[in-house]
């Protein structure tokens, strides 16, 4: 089962942050195929935000193939997020880390680390384009 | 689908001021309409028109199905217990849910023992939400249900409206002062101002549809439509409808509700409406 949770002052549009959170738990595999999502009464009743934007949410979910609505049932989980295998997550996580404690020892900071990830992902998707 | 709510042309006039002018607009359905305006807009006159509390002068406004209302000075009997006003609620309406508004009241954790004067602010607003509920309204009508109540239990009221809505086939029509309590339950935004309609749509169509532009004052913001804006020294900040401008020197952004909302009252003259069906822009 998945809890929400809302980051009120991202600017991230509240049925974003919904849909970015069942794909980073179907990532990390606190969601699993078969799983079942909260209902929109009860995300609602936690959130205090409209139905309609969990609604929204789980359509868009359900338009990637991610999760089905069963009529009368509920909303589940079809399938993961293939990928990386969750050994694969966890080496490549280590050598992040590696990294990380690297570029600090060299004297960056939290901002310049994200600057330089940020470019460097940027830089990778163009590529990935041409 | 048909308006839960829709208004054609109505006046309404208080001895020899108009409170509210011409004002067409319809709520869809389903939706949770956050209604919106500085004192003396025409808010509560709008929703006083809509339950037939008074009589309009011109035009009509007409609700499908029961409407319920909930006033701004929550409508309790400060020395009745939640049971007697449970009773009360009873006697006075046909269509009545006992055990729904019971249920409820457990859920909330309200004693039905307690005398009204002995609960909270948020627990007196829930009383009177519950009461309204119970006469399974097709349209919820709330006059400032956050008014005076803590943020703990501005969400917890918030909370229980929005279930409600999940639950079954509900629309909501409520007016706040505060725009950020109404960001993330409502989807339909209602604007009056000075006793006119300013504003009435989706909220997500009405956001995606407007730009805030800021740039130097001689950039050409041509093709756009000018809401509201202001100068300071050589730069101009304004709010827009329509597609960015292809000037370059803008930098172009989409507004928050509160940006939407405060740059329409402060150009009253400009107005964002769809035609009587409802839905577009």
């Amino acid at each position: 089962m998945i809890e929400f949770n809302l980051d009120r002052g991202s600017g991230v549009s509240t049925y974003l942050q919904l849909v970015h959170q069942v794909k980073q738990a179907l990532r990390l595999g606190t969601l699993r195929p078969g799983d079942q999502l909260p209902t929109a009464r009860e995300v609602v009743e936690s959130l205090a935000i409209n139905p309609n934007t969990v609604l929204k949410a789980y359509r868009e979910l359900e338009r990637e193939g991610l999760v089905e609505g069963r009529p009368g049932m509920g909303t589940f989980v079809r399938q993961g997020i293939t990928g990386a295998t969750l050994a694969e997550h966890t080496r490549l996580r280590r050598s992040l880390e590696a990294w990380v404690h690297d570029a600090r020892a060299a004297g960056l900071d939290q901002e310049d680390l994200r600057v330089l990830f940020t470019v460097v992902l940027a830089d990778a998707a163009k590529e990935g384009v041409a | 689908m048909s308006p839960a709510l829709e208004a054609t042309g109505l006046g309404v006039r208080y001895r020899r001021t108009w409170a509210l002018r011409d004002c067409s607009l319809s709520v869809p359905t389903g939706r949770v309409a956050a209604l919106v305006g500085p004192n003396g807009a025409g808010k509560t006159t709008l929703m006083h028109a809509a339950v037939g509390l008074l009589r309009p002068a011109r035009g009509s406004v007409r609700v499908a199905g029961e409407a319920a209302f909930v006033a701004q000075d929550k409508p309790l009997y400060e020395s009745f217990t939640v049971a007697e006003m449970l009773t009360f609620g009873r006697r006075m309406n046909t269509r009545w849910d006992d055990a729904a508004a019971a249920d409820r009241l457990a859920g909330l954790g309200i004693p039905l023992k307690r005398k009204v004067s002995g609960l909270s602010g948020g627990q007196q607003a829930q009383v009177a939400v519950t009461l309204a509920l119970a006469g399974r309204p097709d349209l919820l009508i709330l006059d400032e249900p956050l008014a005076n109540l803590d943020p703990l239990a501005r969400h917890d009221v918030m909370r229980s409206i929005m279930a409600e809505v999940a639950g079954r086939e509900l629309t909501v029509l409520l007016s706040s002062h505060v725009v950020s309590d109404l960001e993330e339950t409502c989807d339909w935004l209602v604007v009056l101002n000075g006793g006119r309609l300013q504003v009435s749509g989706d909220i997500e169509e009405l956001l995606d549809g407007h730009l805030v532009l800021t740039g130097p004052d001689e950039a050409s913001a041509a093709g756009t439509q000018m809401v509201g804006g202001s100068r300071t020294g050589r730069q101009v900040s304004m709010l827009v409808r329509g597609a960015p401008p292809l000037d370059p020197r803008w930098q172009a952004r989409r507004p928050g509700l509160e940006e939407l909302v405060m740059g329409y009252l402060r150009s009253p003259e400009s107005a964002a409406l769809p035609g009587l069906t409802g839905v577009g822009a």
